[in-house]
């Protein structure tokens, strides 16, 4: 019974494996072994010239540094939105506390994702369509940061809070003192699950951008994979694919035990 | 006197200080959330170009749901969760329980599980559809090891969500598995004891005990998965167009055709409106009833 159980799971441990190991076998792959047939996860003469083309076509250097403005400027605004909203809920009281946290939770069921269509007419509105600006502010504010690091503020000793404004701090000094350094572990996982959340989105930045120098890498990506379809090709879009993915797979292998504690986080509070 | 009249002011300061906190937050949830879900019901009630809009009441629902399209598409979307649903949560238990356990390689096959939680599904459906890819493909070329013929799975309207379903799984099911692997990790230790000693037997366990007591997990992952199977659709992008024939077509994705393939603004939003109505009822359910019921 045991022996099956772990059997079956070390299969499907491999099975999950294998699209991961041949995507990254099929980008050194010569462009006719594709089509050729002969064992998948075998290449007899590895090249690289795969990625050499792939980075000649599509402005590849570009989309990386879209990608990071976009990624960083999201993460940023929304540390600065959520640790004074945070606050807030978590250590003043104040009039319409719980209608403004109903309001907050509102985003949580309403994501800004599938609202693709509305929020199109209001960064048009704006004049904003077909900028980096435009793919970043619909999530500076961010209910699901605001909640998780409330937990975590409420955990911070009122003591500690106190005897810091008996010593003169401000509001902001006891903020970025106190409750801040204690919120450490909180704020890491906030921040891992943004970016690589960032990172990957697509709907929204496909529809609202147009030009390589707003374009993420995501959204650079999938024009490239459209324009080269036929199997021959296959080792391009590999190479574009493993070049999209691998930061963040290689950032996962290293901060392996953070990565899966930040994204536990993220759900059980 | 003066005692109260400070008490109220200071009031007044709390107050003021707080939305003063709050009000970098609020902007943006008003521009992007508050203000376009209002706007999106406003406008699914109207009609015509966006410089003359006309009342048009419940017309373009009627439209709506009169559509054979439409239809075929919230079908298809209860068969994808349907599909995707329970059996990743059933995979995410299964591995979470004999993963908990200390064996040589446990670690290994977790990171195995997990990994696909952090690839762009704009990427996965990029690999994907060489896997699905008739003839050349890696599914066909290993069926062809058994004698079969060459299959089209992502240009047959019979097997077009079958694939789909398989590969949200593999992208889905590590993620809510490492929920799992918490809530293994906060169970009571003692209640397993007892159990050994009445001489409770590992299926017996699994059902009057394991599993109950994961009730919690099984419920919030059940809703961040059912959310999922209507947020997520880039992969269509990519794989089918929403083909063949909407065969594959989801909400989202349908929204994304009406509004910016089309300009048909007025469907858009109606469809908008019916999203955000699903996506409440899911979320307000988890929040508001379940929430009460169940202590993490």
């Amino acid at each position: 019974m045991k022996k099956l159980n772990y059997g079956i799971i070390i299969v499907l441990g491999i099975i999950s494996f294998i699209p991961l190991l041949w995507v990254i076998i099929t980008s050194f792959s010569p462009g006719n072994q594709v089509i050729n047939g002969g064992f998948p996860f075998w290449v007899s003469n590895p090249t690289v010239e795969n990625y050499v083309k792939a980075w000649e076509t599509a402005p590849f250097i570009q989309y990386y540094i879209n990608t990071f403005v976009i990624v960083f400027g999201v993460l940023i605004v929304q540390l600065f939105t959520i640790t004074l909203a945070a606050y807030a809920f978590a250590r003043v009281n104040f009039k319409g506390k719980n209608v403004l946290f109903i309001l907050f939770l509102l985003q949580l069921m309403i994501q800004p994702e599938i609202l693709l269509f509305p929020n199109y007419q209001v960064i048009s509105q704006l004049g904003l369509v077909n900028t980096k600006l435009a793919v970043m502010m619909p999530y500076w504010a961010s209910a699901f940061g605001v909640f998780l690091l409330r937990q975590t503020f409420k955990q911070v000793p009122y003591d500690l809070d106190e005897a810091s404004r008996i010593d003169g701090c401000k509001w902001y000094q006891t903020l970025w003192h106190v409750y801040i350094p204690s919120a450490k572990p909180t704020y890491i996982a906030f921040a891992l699950v943004s970016v690589s959340h960032h990172w990957s989105n697509f709907m929204w930045p496909l529809i609202i951008t147009d030009s390589v120098e707003s374009r993420p890498l995501t959204v650079g990506l999938a024009l490239f994979a459209q324009s080269y379809e036929t199997g021959a090709q296959w080792g391009m879009v590999a190479a574009g694919t493993v070049m999209v993915i691998m930061p963040l797979v290689v950032a996962f292998f290293i901060f392996q035990k953070q990565f899966v504690s930040s994204f536990m986080h993220s759900g059980i509070k | 006197m003066t005692t109260k009249r400070r008490k109220i002011s200071s009031g007044t300061r709390h107050n003021l200080f707080a939305y003063g906190l709050l009000f970098p937050s609020f902007i943006f949830l008003t521009m992007f959330t508050f203000y376009p879900t209002l706007k999106s019901i406003q406008l699914s009630f109207y009609s015509g170009p966006m410089t003359r809009l006309q009342f048009s009441g419940l017309d373009q629902y009627k439209e709506v749901f009169g559509d054979e399209i439409f239809r075929k598409v919230i079908l298809n979307n209860i068969i994808f969760m349907i599909g995707t649903v329970p059996t990743s949560l059933f995979l995410a238990m299964y591995l979470a329980i004999w993963l908990n356990k200390k064996m040589a390689g446990s670690s290994l096959l977790r990171t195995s599980f997990f990994y696909p939680t952090i690839i762009p599904l704009i990427a996965v459906a990029n690999i994907w559809l060489f896997i699905y890819t008739p003839q050349y493909g890696l599914l066909d070329n290993f069926l062809h090891l058994f004698g079969a013929g060459d299959t089209n799975w992502l240009g047959n309207p019979n097997t077009v969500m079958i694939v789909m379903i398989v590969m949200i799984i593999w992208k889905d099911a590590g993620f809510y598995m490492i929920f799992y692997l918490a809530g293994l990790q906060n169970l009571p230790r003692d209640v397993y004891e007892a159990a050994e000693i009445e001489g409770a037997k590992p299926l017996q366990m699994f059902r009057h005990i394991t599993f109950p007591l994961l009730m919690p997990t099984t419920l919030f992952v059940m809703i961040v998965a059912i959310t999922n199977s209507f947020k997520n659709v880039d992969h269509l992008y990519i794989m089918t167009k929403g083909g063949p024939d909407n065969a594959s077509n989801l909400l989202l994705y349908h929204i994304y055709e009406a509004a910016f393939t089309n300009w048909d603004l007025g469907k858009a939003a109606v469809l908008t409106v019916i999203l955000i109505v699903i996506m409440l009822g899911v979320t307000a359910f988890n929040y508001l009833y379940l929430d009460r019921k169940i202590h993490y």
